[in-house]
């Protein structure tokens, strides 16, 4: 059977015309407004409380709008975006380093591989400014200078010093501003807040998203929930690979059952794989933790020049070590982007010059930063990550250097959205690192915490307000068919999950598909890689719904069965990621495809062929998607060869 | 390693609860804590039995989800450390580990070691905010703030909500995770509107969700995993005497 079939492309993404500058204000003056009279006879639902659909929902309830809001944490503060160590870039331009809202703009586009869309992206650099301006307000304590104004820094591949930060742990201080403002809602009556609530279907009525169904995982019960629009912020779905950065809870599942009921999965193979990550210890490994991207600014990456040199790394004398990055990208050096990084340190691994117990690591060694700046301006700086580290490894960066290996850190893919960050279907909007817009084949450091926040914040009350203006819409309840029948869907799913009890774990299996991920759909792939993948995930899938065993039932607290659905979801999208990937036959950004390397081993892109977003619609369990491409046009940003040399 | 876990089993907020002992072989001084309870808890799914329900996400000491009393210390022996980021070489091979749920009025028990902490959530929600709606923001630059305050307002701020303060209290006070918050927003400029309307909603939003009061026992600032000074009580205090003694007028401003 074929893996794909091909429909028609995506013709329109509602992006408005003229100079792109001007593109964004069109929007906002073209959208309807809702009278605020009427807004609170509106209820939308936001899935997700990161910085995303935490700042959605606050900033929905501001307006005057009902808010529902769901995650499956026990609290919205805990949403993963907290993990979030480096920082935030915005064009403030406060060191008058030649940064301007065209150049964030030029460097997300370049960033990407030239795999985003140029509208988006413009957009972004533009409200990156409000965003500052309105966490300063929010009371959040980034680091200052001692005139007391904000500091900045330059950050994985930026050349200016563009990156807002709070020590080493801004995401934890952007979310808690976001949740803070959300509390403030929940406190006025305006949100509605449900916790450990997780979102299992999605309940589409003629045609239009109106509603979820979510399990209350404390009681088991399951429930629908109606609205106005569904606004997705679920985050990503690097969790497919088992191990990786993401919270051991993140999942695929409310994108993927929205992907079933109609909405397009845009670039499932692009995938972040961060370079400074703690390396696996052993079999046990239930997550990897990422160490930040900044510690790049003063640590220097190092391996042995020899394969096996096994001698203590401070025994290793300086002419005997091959700092490659600086070596190979000498203008970039150690700040080269995440993807090119991740692979160098891919590449001097299967040299055999891999240092740490299990040969896949390399060094990160701060000896010249502490002797340059003294031990206590790296504390100050690095603290926190450096403690992180010892507690983690038992050994004391100042004295030896770090061991770092790439992990699985973020997904760029994700649902397709238009302009005004709606799927394929009306009435779904889908933010953050759930949608796929703005970072293309890569995303740039310290460019997360900025689109989630744009997009909360900024793009989608405004969006959203336009579609919710074309109403009123039908009113609908619970009784409707269509929701009675997406309930019914998940009861089914759940009874079966539980009733195969056969004799293998649930983690067995997701570890499994991992491995799987990790060797074929990773930093490297190739034809014959990826259709062995296809089989197994397929093999795997069948073996997991004969023998997965779930403990307990469905009423109550359950993780057991929380974890099952989730790796059921992950199941599907693996395939669809290796599909993704098969079909791509060029390498960009996070996609390196094997086949397609320059003579130097670099990213060979093949515009003619794949300048455009591979927008995937389900059809049936089993039976092939339909390619849709929305081709990318770059009038401002020509093309290039990525070069960071 | 090979260790003996006497761990708190209760089926939910109705069962009294008990003390159930796991024998846990072959466990390696690399693992954390958690991956270390996830060994256990597929051995007892494919043994047919209900695995020990314990509440974790990033496994990074961030997110403020995990929280066990490990021997009688909240988050275990390791200061400044939550217990997804505790490791076994912390442990010695042979040893007896006692691990119980967080042990407060204000945070019932949900299933074995999971507890509900909304009522940290209510305390935010009564006052533990600027008010600042999306887009009413002025230039990020037009208010300086002097590095010193910015510098302490982050560690209050590094508070990441985890409850180990409130269940190493001898009252079950809830005070050090309120007083980080207030002394967070009451040392910048920004959170001067508020501060003293916010002190009064936040503590008696503490008082109401059960909390008991502070006393100085002080057991709180050394179960915390990020340091939050003592001190900052102290602070509240003072704004919470200064507000109630002008209740109804907001000093200063």
């Amino acid at each position: 059977m074929e893996l794909f079939t091909e429909g028609d492309p995506i013709a329109d993404t509602r992006a408005p015309d003229g100079p792109i500058e001007k593109r964004w204000d069109t929007r906002r003056f073209e959208a309807k407004l809702v009278n605020p009279a009427n807004r609170r006879k509106m209820t939308v639902i936001v899935v997700g409380t990161g910085l995303a659909g935490g700042s959605a929902a606050a900033t929905l309830a501001e307006q005057g709008y009902h808010v529902k809001s769901y995650c499956y944490q026990d609290s919205p503060r805990r949403a993963h975006s907290i993990a979030a160590q480096g920082g935030i870039n915005a064009a403030k331009n406060y060191r008058n380093d030649g940064d301007s809202v065209h150049r964030l703009f030029y460097d997300t586009v370049k960033g990407g591989d030239f795999r985003s869309r140029e509208s988006n992206v413009h957009r972004l650099a533009e409200v990156s400014v409000n965003i500052i301006d309105q966490c300063v307000a929010q009371g959040v304590p980034f680091a200052r200078e001692y005139g007391g104004l904000l500091d900045t820094r330059s950050f994985g591949g930026a050349q200016v010093q563009r990156t807002f930060y709070a020590r080493g742990q801004t995401g934890q201080q952007l979310l808690l501003g976001a949740y803070q403002a959300l509390e403030r809602q929940i406190g006025l009556g305006n949100v509605e807040m449900n916790a450990r609530h997780e979102m299992l279907e999605l309940v589409v009525v003629d045609g239009k998203a109106r509603g979820i169904v979510v399990r209350d995982l404390v009681t088991g019960e399951i429930s629908t929930e109606m609205a106005d629009a569904v606004v997705l912020a679920s985050g990503g779905y690097g969790n497919v690979f088992y191990l990786s950065t993401n919270a051991k809870g993140c999942n695929v599942t409310a994108t993927w059952r929205a992907h079933r009921k109609g909405a397009y999965f845009a670039n499932p193979c692009y995938t972040q794989i961060h370079p400074t990550c703690i390396p696996v210890s052993g079999d046990h490994q239930s997550k990897l933790t990422l160490m930040s991207e900044s510690l790049r600014n003063d640590g220097r990456v190092w391996v042995p020049k020899t394969k096996g040199d096994d001698r203590n790394p401070r025994d290793i004398p300086d002419d005997e070590r091959d700092y490659y990055l600086e070596r190979i990208y000498p203008s970039f050096g150690n700040l080269v982007p995440r993807d090119i990084a991740s692979r160098a340190a891919k590449n001097v691994c299967d040299e055999g010059r891999g240092v740490g117990p299990t040969k896949l690591g390399v060094y990160l060694d701060f000896a010249d930063a502490i002797e340059r700046l003294g031990r206590k301006a790296i504390e100050a700086k690095y603290g926190n990550l450096f403690e992180m580290y010892e507690r983690i490894t038992g050994e004391d960066p100042y004295e030896v250097p770090m061991r770092i290996y790439p992990a699985v850190h973020y997904t760029m893919g994700g649902l397709w959205v238009d302009y005004d960050l709606q799927s394929t279907i009306p009435g779904l909007f889908v933010i953050g690192e759930a949608n796929f817009s703005d970072h293309g084949a890569n995303r740039l450091g310290a460019s997360a915490l900025m689109q989630g926040l744009a997009d909360g914040y900024f793009v989608l009350p405004t969006t959203i307000a336009n579609y919710l203006a074309s109403g009123p819409l039908d009113k609908v309840d619970a009784t409707h068919p269509a929701a009675i029948e997406a309930r019914a869907d998940v009861e089914d799913r759940i009874r079966r999950l539980l009733a195969v009890n056969g004799d293998r774990t649930v983690d067995s299996f997701h570890r499994e598909l991992g491995q799987i991920m990790w060797e074929h759909c990773g930093m490297e792939r190739s034809d014959a890689g990826l259709r062995k993948a296809i089989d197994e995930i397929r093999a795997l899938r069948d073996q997991f719904w004969q023998r997965v065993k779930v403990a307990g039932e469905g009423e109550g607290l359950n993780q057991s069965l929380e974890k099952a659905g989730r790796v059921a979801d992950f199941f599907e999208l693996a395939e669809l990621m290796c599909i993704d990937a098969l079909h791509r036959e060029e390498s960009c950004g996070g996609h390196f495809r094997a086949e397609h390397q320059t003579p130097d081993g670099e990213a060979q892109r093949d515009d003619d062929r794949f300048a455009y977003v591979a927008a995937w619609e389900f059809t049936a369990t089993g039976e092939p998607s339909v390619l849709h491409k929305e081709d990318l046009k770059f009038e401002y940003v020509h093309p290039t060869q990525r070069s960071y040399k | 390693m090979n260790l003996t876990l006497r761990i708190w089993r209760q089926k939910g907020p109705e069962d009294k609860g008990r003390m159930v002992t796991y024998p846990v072989d072959d466990v390696s001084p690399d693992m954390s804590f958690l991956e270390m309870l996830d060994v256990l808890n597929e051995r007892l799914i494919l043994a047919g039995e209900d695995p020990v329900a314990f509440d974790h996400d990033c496994r990074e000491g961030i997110c403020g989800m995990c929280g066990l009393m490990i021997n009688g210390d909240a988050h275990g022996p390791q200061r400044g450390t939550t217990a997804c980021q505790l490791h076994m070489r912390q442990f010695t091979d042979g040893e007896t580990i006692d691990i119980e749920p967080w042990r407060a009025s204000a945070f019932p028990v949900i299933k074995d070691l999971v507890v509900n902490r909304g009522a940290f959530d209510k305390i935010i929600a009564a006052g533990g905010y600027i008010t600042a709606p999306t887009g009413s923001a002025p230039e990020a630059h037009s208010t300086p703030v002097a590095k010193a305050n910015a510098d302490a307002a982050f560690e209050s701020a590094a508070c990441i909500g985890c409850g180990a303060c409130v269940a190493a209290c001898p009252n079950g006070s809830g005070m050090l995770f309120t007083a980080a918050k207030l002394t967070q927003l009451s040392l910048l400029p920004q959170g001067q509107p508020e501060r003293y309307t916010r002190v009064i909603g936040m503590v008696d939003a503490h008082d109401e969700a059960g909390f008991g009061g502070c006393t100085n026992a002080g057991e709180c600032t050394p179960a915390c995993p990020k340091g939050i000074p003592l001190n900052t009580i102290g602070r509240l205090n003072r704004d919470y005497l200064r507000a109630t003694a002008t209740r109804g007028d907001t000093p200063g401003s």
